[in-house]
């Protein structure tokens, strides 16, 4: 890979474990991977190791598109920056209250530590009203008085948080003048610029997340820039957003929330582009790691974006997403008896420290991983990540007749089946639940397993939840590195409107959709990166007066190259068609109400041909054969042929019991499966005819 | 039959669990009315074919449901399975609350599923619908005296007959109903559910076979019964006593007594009542129906891992007497349930706690606080705002409890005020937590809130229908009581509270006056004195604990630079120690 010129894309996708790396040179028509660990507490380290371990030159580099987790690592142990709240006299506890719920529905236990402190949530006199007209104006003196007691009670970051200021942000935008004018750095977010949406709660958590995250995405991304400059590095740094599309690293850092699912959101958006290439429109993606299963759908080539999410209890993050649901159900799961004599796995994990008992750490109950090793599904020998030499089968196997086969009292073997089986189940589960609340029949998608764990299962998911087949990506263990290669850029903004529909201001409606339209592509322009087009797409959120639940409507035609033409038919018809589709049936002769305008500007970078990857031409599937193993199914062992999954040749066909082997991954064929290596490198896993 | 392989059984467990999720999903998704879509105010599951106990719930159905709907499949079996009037294809539809719980805003839609011709279990689904007809829109009539004045009531009806649908029973269900279209969509959504949960159990039972599908469901109650069984042994043997009370019931102002005497004796648990009030003459009257699916919420949020279905009551005996309070006949009026069924609850936790300390925590807010204020636009529309209230959890053997959550039978969320001054002409001043609300304790109780609103239009007509005015939610184990419920409103005079604590109709407010709703906070988990002096100094510092409450309550002295005088505390904690 030393021949690659100048215009080299590298996608980085820096994990718990792994940072991985996919290089492209798309004028010479080749490309590669690289898989290093990561590096903490500076992951900047570990892309900097993974590049040279690619060969590339950083002066060779273009542009690299940065999936990362430093984001949702730091909100998921707690550990951003000390922040303040300067908000609305009467609602410093908004952020604490949430939305009055609880953590689980059984069992009142549980309590909620807000990001922010009680004390670091500093009152001023200011109202807006839900009309939008400022009932109290607010002192400057008094917001520099309260950023000024934040400073000496040590935030190194700050949020102005006012109440209604979607619907005039007048007063939040004279606060954060005014706190500009005695705050230090600039790490300072306005709920307004953030989110313009109702929703206190919603608005706030966002944005002192937003606040929260800036110091240390921030400061993470300009360590980055930084070597990878001194390295002679002279192209573009873009970063993964959470809704799939990228962002220029100088907005990440001024939005740092927007990376909360940085990392599984360019896998998402791998997966779909390489099942579309193989002609398969609808794919649940399923990736597994230590801890979680997580799963995301993709209907017709769109991956199903959702407004918000909980990173943790009463951790809201509204800003569009992919969506992805994860269940506990990993490689790490524990897998238990209770005192009904019920099997349980999970959601207790053994994550990857201390790990499965296999990986001799001192975790002594037995794990999901556990079970794969004793059933010969993992190759104890060489297990995959290269950070041990081998696995300890026999403390797998004592592990679980101790917590498993005899509280049962069932064999060893049998008990292995079962911790797989109930995985399994709860695996087949969370895709089931995520297509039925789509809206979809399950039947007519096809898995897309990647992560290091995913490959082993996907037999069982064809079979459990009824899907087509599986399809397991060339690079399977890189493919949130490659869909960072692949992914657009794009900006979303949403701005609350709160009218009838015939009550619409249209001519400041389309002035609004312009101006938003133009600065976006500002930011399009300004990241100086070459992109194929620009597509604009305008939605409403809308409901029937007296309904509080809103549902999505795009406007087709509402943009007429850069200039907006939305009027009430066009809004009033599309929002018909969403209704429909939705409910079945419309409520003649009750208003319809505009929530939402939301705008989206993406500039679509361009696209590689996946043929790339396929297998180089020569090659058999006698010659990819590297020996056979014993490997238990359906309660006995199966003489299996073991292959060199990367050397396999396209249209090679696999019969199971089969397991391919690669770097990163483990590939499972169960006895009643077959599989095919297709054009593009994929192996497809369907039942045998 | 042969005894269950252990792991089929576990494998059967989650794909049961799954068909109740997925069903509970499909009425989420397609529901009208936002009670049911955005509150999650339905459940579904799957029931016995003979007694109607609960085979398998969902895990996102609302916990009062969960414990309600066996009783509406056992309203179902008593009716028509007794003179053979069910038939494959038939869906029965009601909302009558003395046989099938809770009020009359719940339908409840129970199908029977055959296999082979044979009736092998039901089906059933209830949510909560906008819209039931009676005196108010939304049906809660705080002064009800008769069941008539909160709605409709539809006694088990055949909605299909054999596979035939009865256009007649939902003409006579929308001409009841102030929103007829809303209806007709929920009761859509839920037979979209039901159809669904009959299709995902016929392919299961197609792929595992009938007779271990049934032998699982058998395995998992007796399972759940087994590990209910072990817990209770675990207990001391003993009488376990708690007695609360109800302010009043709206009508009359009087306190109503629950009394709650928990016998252990071995594995089993007898759940008496008898010491309980007599029916009242207002709605917080319950069916018994009612009070034992009440009972359930409770033992499930103690015996939380235990699966929910009826195994977690077969050890449990209730003694409940006819006409009390928890067991009144048509037409008493029980639109109030929610402040009756949460004061049961408390007393299960705390009678409980003498017996397991360790798996208990202090009582909840425990009122709903339903607050209407209404009147009518300058152009002449009428706007209704109503809506509850959260308060504290509380204090429990882990930790603090939560602040401002919601109620232990719902799983509801509070709307947005900002939803709520954009839809109404009122102005929130303060939505705030309440300090010194939570009950002390070496756990503390969560706090409760503070919520002020001023009206913006000419006039309004304001009613609180609440709880908690005079008996404070308890604290366990040695903790203290939470704060009392308060309200105020203002009047030209000045600001006054309801001569009947919580619950007054008939509230005449002015544009710029307001009213006040001051919530419980949670209960406290063990003695005051353990709570570690630095803690209540952190709690002085965020403003959870004033320094008097530190002092007089916590017998712990915070000096001016926030920080413990630890001499000063040791000294008046010895004091209060002796």
């Amino acid at each position: 890979m030393n021949d690659l010129s100048r215009k080299t894309v590298v996608g980085v996708d820096v994990g718990g474990t792994f940072t991985d790396l996919f290089f492209l040179d798309e004028a010479a028509g080749t490309c590669g991977v690289a898989k290093v660990p990561s590096t903490k507490p500076d992951q900047s380290v570990g892309i900097r190791g993974g590049i040279a371990e690619g060969g590339v030159e950083l002066g060779a580099i273009g542009t690299i598109v940065h999936g990362t987790t430093v984001g949702t690592n730091a909100l998921l142990e707690r550990n951003g920056a000390r922040t303040g709240v300067i908000t609305t006299t009467g609602f410093r506890d908004v952020l604490e209250m949430r939305r009055r719920d609880r953590p689980q529905t059984w069992g009142l236990w549980g309590s909620f530590d807000p990001v922010v402190p009680r004390d670091l949530r500093l009152e001023v006199d200011e109202r807006v009203l839900a009309d939008g007209s400022v009932h109290t104006a607010v002192d400057p003196d008094a917001v520099k008085q309260a950023a000024k007691i934040l400073l000496e009670r040590g935030a190194e970051s700050v949020c102005v948080f006012f109440v209604n200021s979607y619907a005039n942000d007048a007063n939040e935008k004279v606060a954060l003048e005014a706190v500009r004018e005695v705050w230090p750095n600039p790490h300072i977010t306005a709920s307004s610029v953030i989110l313009p949406e109702i929703r206190e709660f919603e608005r706030g958590s966002t944005a002192s997340l937003n606040a929260y995250l800036q110091p240390p995405v921030g400061n993470y991304l300009e360590r980055l820039e930084d070597g990878l400059r001194e390295g002679g590095f002279g192209g573009q740094v873009l970063i993964v957003q959470s809704n799939g599309g990228v962002m220029s690293a100088k907005v990440a850092r001024e939005l740092p929330v927007r990376t909360a699912l940085s990392g599984p959101a360019a896998g998402v958006i791998a997966g779909a582009y390489i099942a579309e290439a193989a002609g398969e429109p609808n794919i649940i993606t399923c990736d597994m790691g230590g801890t979680s299963f997580d799963v995301s759908l993709v209907a017709d080539g769109q991956s199903a974006l959702t407004a918000q999410t909980s990173i943790d209890f009463g951790m809201v993050v509204r800003t569009p997403m992919i969506e992805i649901t994860t269940i506990g159900a990993g490689g790490g799961s524990i897998a238990s008896v209770d005192r009904g004599g019920l099997l349980q796995v999970g959601p207790e994990s053994a994550g990857s420290d201390p790990g499965p008992v296999c990986y001799g750490l001192g975790n002594t109950r037995p794990t999901v991983t556990d079970a794969n090793v004793v059933m010969g599904r993992i190759n104890a020998e060489r297990p995959i990540g290269g950070k041990l030499d081998r696995l300890d089968v026999e403390a797998s196997k004592e592990a679980i007749r101790v917590h498993v086969a005899e509280p049962l009292g069932i064999e060893v073997m049998e008990a292995a089946e079962a911790i797989v089986r109930v995985a399994n189940a709860k695996m087949a589960g969370a895709i089931r639940l995520v297509s039925i609340e789509r809206g979809h029949d399950p039947k007519t998608f096809t898995a897309m397993p990647f992560g290091g764990g995913g490959s082993l299962h996907t037999g069982a998911l064809i079979k459990e939840v009824g899907l087509a087949r599986a399809l397991v990506p060339r690079y399977p263990g890189v493919t949130s590195a490659l869909g960072c290669v692949i992914a657009d850029m794009r900006h979303d903004r949403v701005q609350t409107l709160n009218t009838m529909l015939d009550m619409l201001d249209l001519p400041a409606l389309n002035k609004a959709v312009e101006e938003i339209v133009i600065e976006a592509e500002g930011l399009l322009d300004g990241a100086n990166v070459a992109f194929e087009g620009v597509e604009r797409l305008v939605e409403f959120d809308m409901l029937y007066l007296g309904q509080t639940h809103t549902v999505s409507v795009p406007v087709p035609d509402a943009m007429s190259g850069s200039k907006s033409a939305l009027d009430t038919v066009k809004i009033k018809t599309a929002f018909e068609e969403a209704y429909k589709a939705t409910f079945g049936s419309l409520l003649d002769g009750i208003g319809i109400r505009v929530m939402n305008l939301r705008v989206a500007v993406i500039g679509t970078r361009p696209k590689f041909d996946l043929a790339l990857l396929a297998p180089s031409e020569g090659g058999s599937v006698e010659a990819s054969r590297t020996g056979a193993r014993q490997i238990w199914f359906d309660g006995k062992w199966w003489d299996s042929p073991v292959y060199d999954r990367l050397s396999l040749p396209v249209g090679a066909e696999v019969p199971g019991p089969a397991v391919l082997e690669q770097a990163d991954t483990t590939i499972l064929v169960d006895p009643d499966l077959t599989g095919t290596v297709d054009s593009y490198g994929n192996f497809v896993i369907a039942r045998k005819a | 039959m042969a005894a269950l392989d252990p792991v089929t059984l576990a494998v059967l467990k989650g794909r049961l669990e799954q068909i109740a999720d997925e069903m509970d999903a499909t009425l989420f998704r397609s529901a009208f009315n936002p009670i049911i879509a955005e509150a999650h105010d339905a459940s579904h599951g799957l029931y016995h074919a003979e007694t109607g106990e609960t085979l398998v719930q969902g895990k996102s159905g609302l916990p009062i449901f969960v414990g309600a709907m066996s009783f509406a499949v056992k309203a179902v079996i008593d009716k028509f399975g007794a003179r053979g009037m069910i038939s494959e294809g038939d869906v029965f539809i009601f909302n009558d609350p003395y046989e099938g719980g809770t009020h009359l805003s719940d339908f409840k839609l129970v199908q029977p599923f055959y296999r082979d011709g044979k009736l092998f279990c039901f089906l059933a689904s209830v949510g909560h619908w906008h819209d039931v007809g009676g005196n108010v829109p939304g049906n809660y009539n705080p002064v009800a005296t008769e069941s008539f004045q909160e709605g409709m009531m539809i006694p088990p009806v055949k909605l299909f007959s054999k596979g035939e649908l009865r256009q007649d029973v939902i003409d006579i269900m929308q001409a009841n109903s102030r929103l007829p279209g809303s209806l007709y969509g929920d009761l859509n959504g839920q037979i979209n559910a039901l159809r669904l949960g009959n299709d995902r159990l016929g392919a299961l039972l197609g792929e595992y076979g009938a007779d271990t599908v049934a032998g699982a469901m058998t395995e998992l109650r007796d399972r759940a019964g087994q590990l209910m069984r072990s817990l209770i042994a675990d207990m001391p043997d003993g009488r376990y006593s708690a007695d609360d009370f109800l302010d009043n019931d709206g009508i009359v102002d009087e306190p109503l007594r629950i009394a709650l005497d928990i016998v252990i004796e071995g594995e089993t648990m007898t759940l008496d009542f008898s010491r309980t009030s007599p029916a009242c003459a207002g709605p917080v009257n319950i069916s018994r129906s009612t009070a034992i699916a009440s009972c359930y919420v409770a033992l499930k949020h103690v015996f939380k891992d235990v699966p929910a279905n009826a195994g977690v009551l077969e050890p449990i005996t209730f003694v409940i007497p006819d006409d009390s309070l928890l067991s009144v006949k048509a037409p008493k009026p029980v639109g109030g349930y929610t402040e009756t069924i949460l004061r049961i609850i408390d007393t299960v936790f705390v009678a409980l706690s003498d017996a397991a300390p360790e798996m208990v925590n202090g009582c909840a807010y425990g009122t709903i606080n339903a607050l209407s204020l209404a009147g009518h636009r300058k152009n002449g529309q009428r706007w209704v705002m109503f809506s509850f209230f959260g308060g504290g959890h509380g204090g429990n053997p882990e930790g603090d409890g939560l602040n401002h959550g919601n109620a232990p039978i719902s799983t509801a969320t509070i709307p947005p005020m900002e939803i709520l001054e954009a839809a109404y002409p009122v102005r929130f001043t303060q939505w705030a937590l309440r300090p010194d609300s939570g009950g002390a304790g070496r756990h503390r109780g969560g706090l409760g809130a503070i919520y002020e609103i001023e009206l913006l239009e000419e006039k309004a007509d304001v009613f609180l229908f609440g709880e908690r005015g005079r008996f404070a939610p308890h604290g366990v184990v040695g903790g203290r009581d939470a704060a009392l419920n308060t309200f105020t409103y203002e009047q030209a005079d000045g600001a006054h509270t309801p001569p009947m604590a919580s619950k007054m109709v008939g509230i005449k407010l002015a544009k710029g006056q307001k009213v006040r709703l001051e919530t419980p906070g949670g209960g406290g988990y063990g003695d005051v004195l353990e709570r570690a002096p630095d803690a209540v100094a952190e709690d002085v510092r965020l403003g959870y604990v004033s320094a008097e409450a530190a002092a007089k309550t916590y017998r712990t002295i915070i000096a001016a630079d926030g920080s413990v005088d630890t001499a000063a505390t040791e000294v008046l904690r010895a004091e209060s120690a002796q």
